[in-house]
């Protein structure tokens, strides 16, 4: 299966109907699903995404999801949301709740790809780090680029990441091209690079618990 | 913009169609010719507060409305709140030297963990436009920065800032010292931020959520009206 990563970030991906477990996930996670998915042979799993750039506006991610459940839910056994709270602020987790669907633990995707009890553990260490996963590196000028307006007006650069001093590059493949591109966006950024391997980390952690 | 509006000259056009423009150029962004819109009304005799209301904050009211609406992104708001920042540059030492009227005074900062700005820097632009006097503490702020601010500014009131659903929690840690050391009712206290909501402003005990710039000005001007009401009639 190949994957668009412009139907990804814009569109999301539509269930393929098979599975008894439905997985509604951000765009964003796609790639590390099926990869995970695959290699476990998770065949009961069916993956809905929903279009990733809904993490421009966080406030719209809670209704999208409660949406997917109720359009999806009587054609399932189980649902599980692939979402952490995602800038929600807790409305993601309170509405899981009351239609009894369980989430993904974690305040955002850099926290469980590094593990959320390493990631708190770093506490102000990473407070001046702007994270890029995999699928941020390769859509970098679709969600911060252009979204910031950096096209058109690169003199906003300071004004929005003049608080950060390094962009921290999560990668859960290896891939030196993604690595350099990361640099790339680091420099463009005018930010210090550092790369951290994390592999799939909670994620992971979290669909095996659902095997 | 056309070629048309290009070539406007600024000092050619009337009080009113000047002021209209100014809507146009901050909405569009264009520190130059807010900096020359200002300093033109200033020439012709107009007082530092009029140009601030009539001309900034009108402008800059249109322009958090439309943000509300979806009709204008940050990149647009930070453009004018630029422009805008470029005007108050010339208006804020004439103000204080004419007596510009005082609403209020404002603590403001983001929370401690927490490094971003953006809102809390419009929050505190349109505060001063509206005639609040702002004391920034900037960002990462342990509960110690905001209760010396307090103690040394006596404002009427304390503004909290986060934008991450792992520091929101922090507002609580500062409303609850509030609480212990008997200072929580001596403050009008406003939370913002894009994770927060109502609900979670009433649950930690703020007097109020603002979900953006104009509605934290509104608010803040309503609460600071009631404050100094019950004041008077105590």
């Amino acid at each position: 299966m190949t994957l668009d990563d412009r139907q990804l970030t814009e569109t999301g991906l539509p269930p393929r109907q098979t599975g008894r477990l439905l997985l509604i996930a951000c765009g964003a996670l796609a790639h590390e699903i099926l990869a995970l998915k695959r290699g476990n042979g998770w065949d009961h799993m069916d993956l809905q995404c929903l279009p990733a750039k809904l993490h421009l506006y966080p406030e719209k991610i809670t209704e999208a999801v409660t949406e997917a459940v109720a359009e999806h839910r009587d054609s399932y056994d189980e649902i599980f949301v692939v979402y952490a709270d995602c800038g929600t602020g807790g409305q993601l987790q309170a509405k899981c709740a009351e239609l009894g669907v369980e989430m993904v633990a974690g305040p955002h995707c850099y926290s469980f790809f590094e593990g959320n009890d390493r990631f708190a553990a770093q506490g102000d260490a990473d407070m001046t780090a702007f994270f890029l996963t995999d699928f941020l590196v390769k859509q970098f000028d679709a969600f911060v680029w252009r979204p910031m307006g950096l096209d058109r007006h690169p003199e906003l650069r300071d004004m929005i990441f003049g608080n950060y001093t390094k962009l921290v590059y999560q990668s859960q493949i290896t891939d030196p091209a993604l690595v350099d591109k990361a640099r790339a966006c680091a420099d463009r950024l005018g930010l210090a690079f550092e790369h951290r391997h994390t592999g799939y980390g909670d994620l992971a952690t979290a669909l095996a618990a659902r095997a | 913009m056309s070629d048309e509006e290009d070539d406007i000259i600024l000092s050619e056009l009337d009080d009113e169609e000047l002021v209209q423009q100014m809507f146009d150029d901050l909405y569009d962004g264009l520190k130059e010719e807010i900096e020359e819109g200002v300093n033109i009304l200033l020439g012709r005799g107009w007082a530092p507060y009029d140009v601030l209301t009539k001309a900034l904050v009108g402008g800059m009211t249109i322009v958090g409305k439309d943000f509300r609406d979806g009709i204008l992104f940050v990149p647009e708001v930070l453009l004018a709140a630029n422009a805008m920042k470029g005007g108050m540059a010339i208006l804020k030492p004439l103000l204080a030297e004419t007596g510009a009227p005082r609403v209020g005074k404002m603590v403001i900062g983001t929370v401690k963990g927490d490094i971003h700005d953006i809102g809390k820097n419009l929050v505190s632009m349109m505060m001063e436009g509206a005639g609040f006097e702002v004391v920034d503490l900037g960002i990462n702020n342990p509960v110690e920065n905001y209760l010396e601010a307090l103690e040394n500014e006596k404002p009427d009131i304390l503004g909290m800032s986060a934008l991450l659903t792992t520091t929101m929690p922090y507002m609580k840690v500062v409303i609850d010292t509030l609480v212990e050391q008997g200072l929580r009712d001596d403050y009008i206290v406003l939370v913002g931020g894009a994770p927060l909501n109502e609900e979670f402003g009433k649950a930690i005990g703020a007097d109020a959520y603002c979900r953006d710039a104009a509605v934290a000005v509104e608010t803040a001007k309503t609460l600071v009206g009631r404050k100094h009401n019950q004041g008077a009639t105590a």
